[in-house]
């Protein structure tokens, strides 16, 4: 089955600058392990070496995330799109303040709060 | 210390006001939501509120599906999504080890809403290999475009 593969931004560099490759495959799985055999530098990016999901990316079948379908089991047909995203996460983390370096840096935005009152 | 970077992100006070109005309706949780551009410039052109998936005061995970439509909602418009926003509720506007540990891409920018203070305030930063370094923040003013109540055609100075 001919698929669809979509490439975020960070990773068009090790698939020769594109954002879509095409490729043949029955499961999202086979998709991108179709993916790293054509693009060699992908290898790793997307699945670890045990062939599992990286926990950094984020992969939908069409509109859903396939850690809600059946994962790397998830089938696919022809025309099928298999996206590509980072995880994009953080925070300031699980203890106490986060580390400012102390740099005040060039003057930013300070927004008036909207319900600031001042007497 | 100057920042290393020499480019600067430009943002309209509306998209500004966009992002931190999420924010603050997010509190007490962390707010978060991704910024898109025209491809290679630090213009915002578009600003995308998303759901924080970890439904945390600490830590944030821009909610996957939101992702997806904000990546092809920029892709439509010919933009590309080139940031990622989020609120620190009390703590300071710089990146914790948890957000340089996760940072994705080196060509990002990372913009901190700080909602310590009375008064939110707002950085954003390159995260490259780990180090991270301070862009400044432009911020274009709203430029009235019509005349107040005025109608289509009718000079604004012209006197009441």
């Amino acid at each position: 089955m001919a698929v669809e593969v979509r490439l975020p931004t960070l990773l068009r560099g090790a698939a020769g600058g594109q954002s879509v490759v095409e490729v043949d495959a029955s499961t999202v799985g086979e998709a991108l392990q179709a993916l790293a055999v054509a693009h060699p530098a992908l290898s790793g990016q997307v699945l670890t070496d045990d062939g599992s999901l990286h926990r950094f990316v984020n992969v939908y079948l069409n509109d859903d995330d396939v850690r809600y379908l059946d994962k790397l089991e998830t089938k696919v047909v022809s025309g099928d799109v298999v996206s590509i995203l980072p995880a994009v996460a953080g925070g300031c983390g699980g203890r106490g303040d986060a580390v400012f370096d102390g740099a005040p840096a060039a003057p930013t935005a300070v927004l008036a709060s909207p319900r600031r009152r001042r007497r | 210390m100057a920042p290393t970077s020499t480019e600067a992100l430009l943002i309209s006070r509306r998209h500004l006001d966009e992002m931190v109005a999420h924010c603050l309706a997010a509190y007490p949780e962390e707010g978060c939501g991704l910024i898109a551009t025209p491809p290679g410039l630090a213009l915002v052109e578009r600003c995308y509120p998303t759901r924080n998936a970890a439904g945390s005061a600490r830590l944030y995970t821009v909610h996957p599906l939101d992702h997806l439509r904000a990546d092809r909602d920029a892709e439509t418009a010919g933009l590309v999504i080139a940031g990622v926003f989020h609120s620190h509720t009390h703590t300071d506007p710089y990146p914790s080890p948890t957000d340089v540990g996760q940072a994705p891409d080196p060509t990002w920018h990372y913009v901190l809403v700080s909602l310590r203070h009375d008064l939110p305030s707002v950085r954003s930063y390159r995260i490259v290999e780990g180090g991270v370094s301070e862009e400044p923040v432009l911020v274009e003013e709203e430029r009235p475009a019509v005349p107040p109540s005025g109608t289509p055609g009718r000079r604004a100075d012209r006197a009441g």
